[in-house]
């Protein structure tokens, strides 16, 4: 499925859509640590939570779990949290 | 071969930069900026083989990690595997921030890396570097775990582990330090550590004997005279010369109206009896600033006993920043070099132990730290 990048992640992905492919959203962000390692980590922190500033987006609709199921159709917006000054 | 020439290694809020120095300490120039909008907490050459380079990096919004360079930042590679606590089962465990201190490990030990970082905890790396693990039971002993208080407790950019301090004479015996937490010693290559806290004051009204009140800002051991630490604290300046385990302040000669709170104390590597300390103002609301907006630099030659404030060709008047704990330095020349960053954004530097200033370099972000490197090809 396709996967927008968050410019911030771009030194990882050098594109702003990637593909990648996973039944949840963990699994799909584990299979974009496979293509891009080191990704994750910048994303999600080691107790398994989706760190502060990062937000995720699947058809308009923000998603907190990494088990949340994902369908093939699926495209998956990575984002920004709008914060600081 | 080409003689040695110092590089100026200037960690920012901002990204990084490099002030390539000549051997005459003369001309300086600055290379950067590395990581720009990165928020850099510490930037280190490997003494050892100076040839590796570890950058700890965060951003506002991405987890943090760290890069490494073999050729002086021509490149950069991320390392594969950061700092990280340990997962808990349930969830709850907690996550590091930032890396917030890299050392070196010893000399016959090469490879060997020991990073700090916020909120406290201590890592090891043994391939220079590359990838990292929690180091010893400190991280989640649920004594030190109270001792380190919650994220709330620490300082206003979060608690943090510091002043790694390994005994040349022994890689088995270390310090450490916590912001908030304590000092803390290791003699068995830190399977276990034990507070060293004895006559250290805390902020009037909490108990002196618990580590959790305790605030030590910098710690340093001297490389020429391994048993005698000093120490910036919250609450003063004090030298520690072991077996004993009691520590002596020395800061209260200085003047009454400069006051001995500050961040940043450097050791000079061949006499225990020199250092040097950058006080600031800590009354009231703590301003963090110069005291009086009258930057200066003091020096001891009797190991704290007497003071000689330092500020030729610094600002007189005006001049409101200060120094934080891992911007100031010294070079190994002699007379011995000192370098200190800003808060805003200023590089000083001093050839001749402090006697005089200059300015080597403005304009940048808030310097977090600088170090000092001896590149070898």
């Amino acid at each position: 499925m396709r996967v927008l990048i968050p410019s911030a992640l771009h030194d990882y992905t050098h594109a702003p859509w990637v593909e990648a492919q996973g039944e949840t959203l963990g699994a799909l962000l584990d299979d974009l640590d496979r293509q891009f390692p080191g990704l994750r980590f910048r994303m999600v922190d080691e107790q398994g939570h989706i760190r502060r500033h990062m937000r995720c987006f699947i058809g308009g609709v923000q998603i907190f779990a990494l088990s949340h199921p994902l369908a093939t159709a699926d495209e998956v917006l990575i984002v920004q949290a709008l914060s600081g000054g | 071969m080409s003689a040695p020439h110092p590089v100026l290694l200037i960690a920012t809020r901002k990204g990084a930069w490099l002030l390539h120095g000549d051997t005459e300490r003369q001309h300086w120039r600055l290379d950067g900026p590395h990581f720009l909008g990165h928020i850099i907490n510490h930037l280190v050459l490997d003494p050892r083989d100076g040839r590796t380079l570890l950058a700890a990096a965060s951003t506002g919004h991405l987890g943090p990690t760290l890069f490494r360079s073999t050729d002086l930042g021509a490149n950069w590679q991320e390392v594969a595997q950061p700092p990280a606590f340990a997962p808990a089962a349930d969830g709850s465990g907690r996550s590091v921030k930032h890396t917030f201190w890299l050392e070196p490990g010893p000399a016959d030990e090469p490879g060997v890396w020991y990073a700090g970082t916020s909120p406290q905890g201590l890592f090891r790396s043994a391939d220079g570097g590359d990838t990292w693990a929690p180091f010893s039971c400190l991280n989640d002993d649920a004594q030190y775990r109270e001792w380190m208080g919650s994220e709330q407790d620490g300082t206003p950019d979060g608690p943090k582990l510091h002043s790694i301090q390994i005994d040349p004479r022994d890689p088995a015996h270390l310090y450490i330090a916590m912001s908030g937490g304590g000092v803390h010693e290791s003699t068995d290559g830190g399977r276990s550590f034990a507070p060293l806290i004895d006559g250290l004051d805390v902020v009037e009204g909490f108990p002196r004997d618990q580590p959790t009140f305790h605030d030590p800002h910098c710690v340093r051991l001297c490389p020429s005279r391994p048993d005698r630490l000093y120490q910036q604290n919250h609450c003063g300046i004090y030298r520690l010369d072991r077996p004993a385990t009691t520590w002596q302040r020395i800061g209260d000669s200085l003047p009454e109206a400069v006051g001995d709170i500050g961040f940043p104390l450097v050791v000079h590597p061949r006499d225990a009896d020199t250092l040097w300390v950058f006080p600031m103002d800590g009354t009231a609301v703590w301003p963090r600033t110069s005291p009086d907006g009258r930057p200066a630099a003091y020096r001891s030659r009797d190991g704290g006993n007497r003071w000689q404030r330092l500020d030729h060709g610094l600002p007189t008047e005006q001049a409101w920043w200060t120094v934080k704990r891992q911007a100031m330095c010294a070079d190994l020349e002699a007379p011995l070099g000192l370098y200190l960053g800003t808060t805003s954004g200023e590089v000083w530097g001093s050839a001749d132990e402090g006697d005089s200033w200059t300015c080597l370099a403005r304009h940048l972000p808030e310097i977090y730290a600088v170090t000092i490197g001896y590149p070898r090809d």
